[in-house]
């Protein structure tokens, strides 16, 4: 008996600290928290890039328009369709939702390593780090789907083949399930990044390639029939073509198809909240 | 009184040849030696004394058990490599232990070196409220707090400058500043006050004791023996990842600076590769057995071993009595005369004092290697080189102890009596 059992009539403990701890002990309480470092985490990871650069957030909107000017370039060279839409609308809006998706992975894939040194000497809800990603990113996808809004509004004034469906409304949500893809997959591959410094580069190539087999600057429908049912296996596909459907109102996509898309995200967040649980706890030791 | 803190067996292992990043090769190639029983081609070589190794592990912290009560402000000493950080890591959460358990009553925010979380390009307003939250404050609590940590820090001009552009002084200034305005219920620090200029650190003291004083729960490590004595009443000694003594702080700092090679004129330890220390020390004194004639030469010679070289160096002895007073000061700046630690190697240094002044007693070294001013110490031990100065028999009545701490040479003059 210690003598910390003697005092039963205290306070009872608020922290107990154990070697191991379960799979499922997320603690999102704690994590609730800390959501002003959350906050200022996002502000800082926004504000900070930018001091001592000429054109500052101005970035958020060059990139997406420089990289859809590459594409529509690429497209009219390969002679690629569209669906029958707008090119630059078509390119922009593929551009935005993987370059949300792709920064999100790529960032939180990185975070433990990059954040090693604060993270080997203060305590807080290691989630903090991906979740602020998300957020920053999240804020950044805001600006760029702006653009996109406001270049939709034009080709619409000016008679262009482009029309609403109830897809729109959906739209939330699949950005939601986006950023669980970014999350769940960014954080499975930092909870082993602590180990495997290669696997970082890995990942960095790995999600170029893997645009290409996302309709992000082909549609679906370009897929040869045959290729259609391996290609409908990515769950990223009903989110890019169902965003597209519903502001363009061209893509091929499903209720069914987007909700088995959810089902993959929990299932790839939850083991990877359950691998980074464990990881964190002597991430300290490894890095 | 309630219990805030309850460590209970706590130990932490360390796998030796699996620190550190690995590639997956490296893994494999572990593997593949696993299998075909050749040894580790990627073990680490134990340089580490061997009494913690058992087999390929190594104990850091070897079942510590202690208790902090609410409002006590309790050290913890020991020496390099005692397991004194891993001890604050593991509380701190900032890793798991291996085996046993710590309760807490409270929130505990740990202080393990200021600056942390500090994002160069960020003025120092901003990084008030970023670290403020890293350390666990609320956005509420730093803003009802923010005139007070300005005024501390003594930055005001400066504040809306990116930190970048600050002295390592101001820095420092600022990160304490913050860190001395949290407010949980149990405070973690960990050799804080060994920066800044002598005013700044004489501040930090102040505000130690009034934390300490204000009823908040501190957990206090140091290598600064009077800052333990002043600012703590019990303490804990670790001894090779054990807990040797507990107690009233003065009876632990004492067997602290009483332990370990204690009759020892040399010291060597090992420098781990990403550091800077002193791998080797050696007093010679006038005469064998530790022993020193008063106003006879005395020498020391130390080996600093530099993989980071550093800029401006400064390498610091100090004598201490029997109480842990400093009594003597010495030290070397890095100059191109004295050139300190500019490149990586192995450097001796050799320190002849003509005629040792202290007055009779024992003592003993404490030896700080500092890179550059306001930075933490690369490297700071105490309690080291114990050696006792004897004065001979030639004053009439003898010496009694403690009636100086050192003699000066003087020249004495009578004049003659004038008659009245």
């Amino acid at each position: 008996m210690t003598p910390a059992d003697h005092d039963a009539h205290a306070a009872p403990w608020t922290t107990v600290i154990t070697p191991s701890r379960g799979w499922l002990d997320w603690r999102l309480r704690e994590l609730w928290r800390y959501r002003d470092l959350v906050a200022l985490f996002v502000w800082r990871d926004f504000t900070s890039v930018y001091k001592q650069t000429i054109l500052g957030p101005l970035w958020h909107v060059i990139q997406p328009l420089l990289a859809t000017l590459t594409f529509m370039g690429f497209g009219s060279v390969t002679g690629l369709s569209t669906d029958g839409t707008p090119k630059f609308l078509f390119y922009l809006s593929g551009t935005v939702l993987w370059t949300y998706f792709a920064a999100t992975l790529t960032q939180t894939s990185y975070a433990l390593v990059v954040n090693a040194n604060l993270l080997g000497k203060v305590y807080f809800h290691r989630l903090v780090i991906p979740v602020s990603i998300a957020l920053s990113n999240m804020i950044t996808f805001g600006i760029q789907f702006a653009i996109f809004l406001i270049a939709l509004g034009y080709y619409r004034l000016s008679g262009a083949d482009v029309h609403f469906t109830t897809w729109a409304f959906v739209t939330p949500l699949c950005l939601l399930i986006l950023a669980g893809y970014g999350l769940g997959c960014g954080i499975i591959v930092a909870a082993m990044t602590t180990r495997y410094r290669d696997l970082g580069r890995l990942v960095t190539f790995g999600v170029q390639l893997f645009m290409f087999v996302t309709p992000v600057i082909y549609p679906l429908s370009t897929v040869p029939a045959a290729l259609q049912p391996i290609a409908r296996l990515n769950p990223l596909v009903p989110i890019i073509e169902g965003c597209r459907k519903g502001f363009l109102g061209a893509g091929t996509v499903t209720p069914q198809d987007l909700t088995a898309s959810a089902g993959v995200m929990l299932v790839i967040l939850v083991i990877g909240v359950m691998l980074f649980t464990h990881i964190e706890r002597t991430f300290a030791d490894t890095v | 009184m309630s219990i805030a803190v309850s460590v209970e067996s706590v130990s932490k292992a360390y796998r030796l040849g699996s620190i550190g990043s690995a590639t997956l090769q490296e893994d494999l190639a572990r593997v593949w030696a696993r299998v075909t029983r050749q040894p580790d081609p990627h073990a680490k070589i134990g340089e580490e004394d061997r009494s913690r190794l058992r087999g390929q592990t190594f104990w850091a912290l070897d079942d510590v058990s202690f208790d902090v009560r609410e409002g006590e402000a309790l050290g913890i000493v020991g020496r390099n490599g005692a397991g004194k950080s891993t001890m604050l890591k593991v509380l701190s959460q900032v890793t798991a232990p291996t085996k046993g358990q710590i309760r807490v009553r409270g929130r505990i925010a740990s202080l393990l070196e200021v600056g942390t979380g500090f994002h160069p390009d960020l003025t120092g307003r901003e990084n008030i409220f970023l670290n403020g939250a890293i350390l666990g404050m609320t956005k509420a609590e730093i803003r009802r707090k923010l005139d007070e940590i300005i005024a501390f820090s003594g930055v005001e001009q400066f504040v809306d400058t990116p930190v970048k552009r600050y002295s390592s002084g101001m820095y420092v200034r600022l990160a304490f500043a913050v860190a001395a305005h949290l407010e949980p219920e149990i405070l973690v620090i960990d050799e804080v006050l060994a920066v800044g200029d002598a005013e700044f650190q004489a501040k930090c003291l102040g505000k130690m004791g009034e934390v300490t004083r204000g009823g908040r729960t501190v957990l206090f490590v140091s290598h600064n023996m009077e800052a333990v004595a002043t600012l703590t009443q019990r303490a804990v000694l670790l001894v090779d990842g054990r807990v040797a003594k507990a107690g009233p702080s003065q009876e632990v700092i004492s067997a602290y600076l009483g332990h370990g090679a204690a009759t020892n004129l040399e010291y060597t330890g090992s420098v781990a590769p990403d550091r800077n220390g002193v791998s080797r020390l050696r007093l010679h004194t006038s005469s064998p057995h530790n022993v020193q004639q008063h106003g006879a030469p005395m020498t020391l010679e130390a080996d600093l071993t530099v993989h980071r070289p550093l800029d401006s160096a400064r390498f610091e002895v100090t004598a201490c009595d029997a109480d842990n007073r400093r009594i003597m000061h010495l030290w070397l700046y890095d100059s191109d005369d004295t050139p300190l630690c500019r490149t990586p190697g192995v450097h001796t240094l050799r320190c002849e004092i003509p005629r040792l002044h202290l007055y009779a007693g024992r003592y003993t070294l404490s030896i700080v290697l500092v890179g550059g001013i306001g930075s933490t110490p690369s490297w700071s031990e105490d309690g080291l080189c114990p050696f006792e100065v004897l004065m001979d028999r030639t004053r009439e009545g003898g010496w009694d102890r403690g009636e100086a701490t050192y003699l000066e040479d003087a020249h004495w003059a009578v004049a003659a009596p004038v008659a009245d």
